[in-house]
């Protein structure tokens, strides 16, 4: 009972902060309830038993990615994007209509995998279950990663080299 | 949940709250009067006996105080950032083992502990970042971006440290950690225990991870957010009452969780230093009164070393801070990313080679990376082209040639251009 409780505390918090996100017109705030909507996911995430990838989840997206994406738009002073907003009046029903198909693939699934009713697994949440997977089972796409990795961070230093030499 | 388990997850909460809280005044009154000892000055002594009142009286004043408003700051987020800022220092102490009770100590015990700290110290940027940001302030915004860019940097380099302690204890549990370091020193030691600290790849990490904490609690040298000769007070500077006490009490409660990291993972967290207890002998041989002393020093002997573990760490910190100078920002970052993050890389990598061919390939490693080390930083001092700093006012041809190069400018104010003297 609590459980649920907490679940749908976390997914009303999520989901409301998901909407503020995109509604605000403020591009700070917008990035702080994005912060607040990750850590709401994280918490989805204990309750699912999924420790790791939650905790993962509040260090990757809610403590570093995050904070650089405040750190560029402090930089930058965007201010408030009415201006940029006018320009793109013709973009706005093609948005409309991603959003929605996006939507209906999303809640479908949703509906196909409540009724498949998984069983939620203990211990493969865990760090070593996780690991060991990676590491044996799954080596190969993670060394794939790895090397595209890699490739996106010396192509991002190309980049910057180029522009300032 | 049963309701006895309830109440003692309520008690663990009280228990780390109500130390964190209440030792909170203790250190920052340590921190004054140790700082003055080293600038030989004598520090806050009015208030109760050795000053020790003066943090209440602070309390009290910043409580009184008139909170101002910037008029252009964004009200919302400027209140939130202090809130921010002491959630993290508020909550990331839950993990720490103080002693082998696992009813009253950590607070939660969980598998991820040490990555449940770093996501919790991951969050310590908001607060400062927020700040700086809503007080609509130029040396605010300066401070809250070099926090952000500061932290993001060392958190590289702390993770690396945390994972050498990982490796080699093989859990991410903290109190495995500590378990894993009750083994006798080097495995044939009986009498000591096997702290990490006391192997390389431990000694190593423990120095890396002691200088990412300073950079992460932005204490000194690494202060570079609240710089008071270039910045004001950056990100706290629009900051008064209870709102700035919220940074200075998040600021501290930080040190003291930190340093409990550091004791966990590195310094054999609430073992003692000598496996062996005289109490302890006495009453395993000869019994009597000695039995329930040596259950009383064994109950609270553990608490005891951490806390004392914590404290010469909090110590070392006011140490670090009244004798280095701050570090430039460029020094900064280069710390961070060209020595920290290579040295925890090189160190991580050897741990793994001791773990997989023992502990004479990575002795040899050792000695070998020190070794290239010595060689390439000799070469690159050998090599080392002999810049000549100009000042401002000596790079501006404003003398004549005839004028004696050896008369400093700025002994004579009349020789100055006018940039220098007004601007």
């Amino acid at each position: 009972m609590a459980e649920r409780l907490f679940f749908f505390l976390c997914a009303l918090v999520a989901i409301s902060t998901a909407v503020g996100m995109v509604a605000s017109r403020n591009p700070v705030r917008s990035a702080l309830l994005l912060v607040a909507n990750f850590f709401c996911l994280a918490m989805l995430y204990f309750t699912l038993s999924a420790q790791f990838v939650g905790i993962i989840q509040i260090i990757v997206y809610a403590g570093a990615i995050m904070v650089l994406f405040l750190f560029v738009i402090m930089l930058l002073n965007l201010g408030s994007p009415e201006a940029q907003l006018q320009e793109r009046e013709l973009r706005r029903p093609l948005a409309w209509l991603l959003a929605i198909g996006l939507f209906l693939v999303l809640v479908s699934q949703v509906f196909l995998v409540v009724n498949a009713q998984p069983q939620p697994h203990g211990a493969a949440g865990t760090a070593r279950m996780i690991g060991s997977a990676m590491f044996t089972q799954w080596s190969f796409p993670l060394l794939i990663v790895a090397v595209l990795l890699t490739v996106g961070v010396i192509g991002s230093i190309l980049l910057a080299r180029r522009r300032s030499a | 949940m049963t309701p006895s388990e309830l109440g003692w997850a309520l008690l663990r909460v009280a228990i780390v709250l109500g130390f964190l809280l209440g030792t909170l005044p203790l250190v920052i009154w340590f921190e004054r009067r140790a700082i003055a000892w080293f600038q030989d000055r004598i520090g806050p002594n009015r208030l109760g006996p050795f000053g020790l009142f003066q943090p209440i009286a602070d309390a009290v004043k910043l409580f009184f105080k008139e909170e101002i408003v910037p008029a252009n700051a964004d009200r919302f987020i400027w209140s939130l950032a202090p809130a921010l800022s002491l959630f993290p220092a508020l909550v990331a102490a839950a993990t720490i083992p103080w002693g082998p009770n696992r009813l009253l100590t950590p607070v939660a015990d969980v598998e991820i502990g040490i990555l449940y700290f770093l996501a919790m110290s991951s969050l310590a940027a908001y607060g400062v970042l927020l700040a700086g940001w809503s007080s609509n302030n130029k040396y605010s915004l300066l401070g809250g971006l070099r926090a952000s860019a500061q932290v993001i940097s060392y958190e590289l380099g702390m993770g690396l440290a945390l994972a050498t302690a990982i490796v080699a204890s093989g859990s991410l549990r903290m109190t495995e950690m500590v378990a894993i370091q009750a083994e006798p020193l080097w495995g044939v030691v009986p009498f000591l225990h096997n702290w990490l600290v006391f192997t390389p790849w431990g000694l190593v990490g423990a120095a890396l991870f002691f200088i990412c904490m300073l950079a992460e609690t932005n204490r000194a040298p690494f202060d570079l957010p609240e710089a008071e000769s270039e910045l004001v007070a950056g990100y706290q500077t629009e900051y008064s009452s209870m709102k700035f006490a919220a940074f200075f009490m998040g600021e501290y409660m930080a040190v003291l969780t930190i340093s409990g990291i550091m004791t966990t993972c590195f310094l054999g967290g609430y073992l003692a230093p000598v496996n062996w207890s005289p109490l302890q002998s006495l009453a395993e041989t000869g019994g009597g009164i000695f039995v329930p002393l040596a259950t009383l020093t064994g109950a609270l002997a553990p608490p005891f070393w951490f806390l004392l573990k914590v404290a010469a760490l909090v110590f070392v910190f006011v140490w670090v801070r009244a004798t280095l100078l701050r570090l430039r920002y460029d020094q900064l970052m280069n710390l961070g990313w060209r020595v920290l993050i290579p040295v925890g890389l090189m160190n991580l990598a050897l741990l793994t080679v001791y773990l997989l061919y023992g502990w004479l390939p990575a002795l040899v490693g050792y000695v070998l990376a020190i070794a290239l080390y010595a060689i390439w930083a000799g070469e690159r001092a050998r090599r080392v082209e002999r810049r000549q700093v100009i000042l401002y006012a000596e790079a501006r041809p404003y003398r004549r040639a005839e004028s004696s190069p050896s008369s400093t400018p700025l002994s004579e104010g009349k020789g100055l251009p006018q940039e220098v003297l007004h601007g």
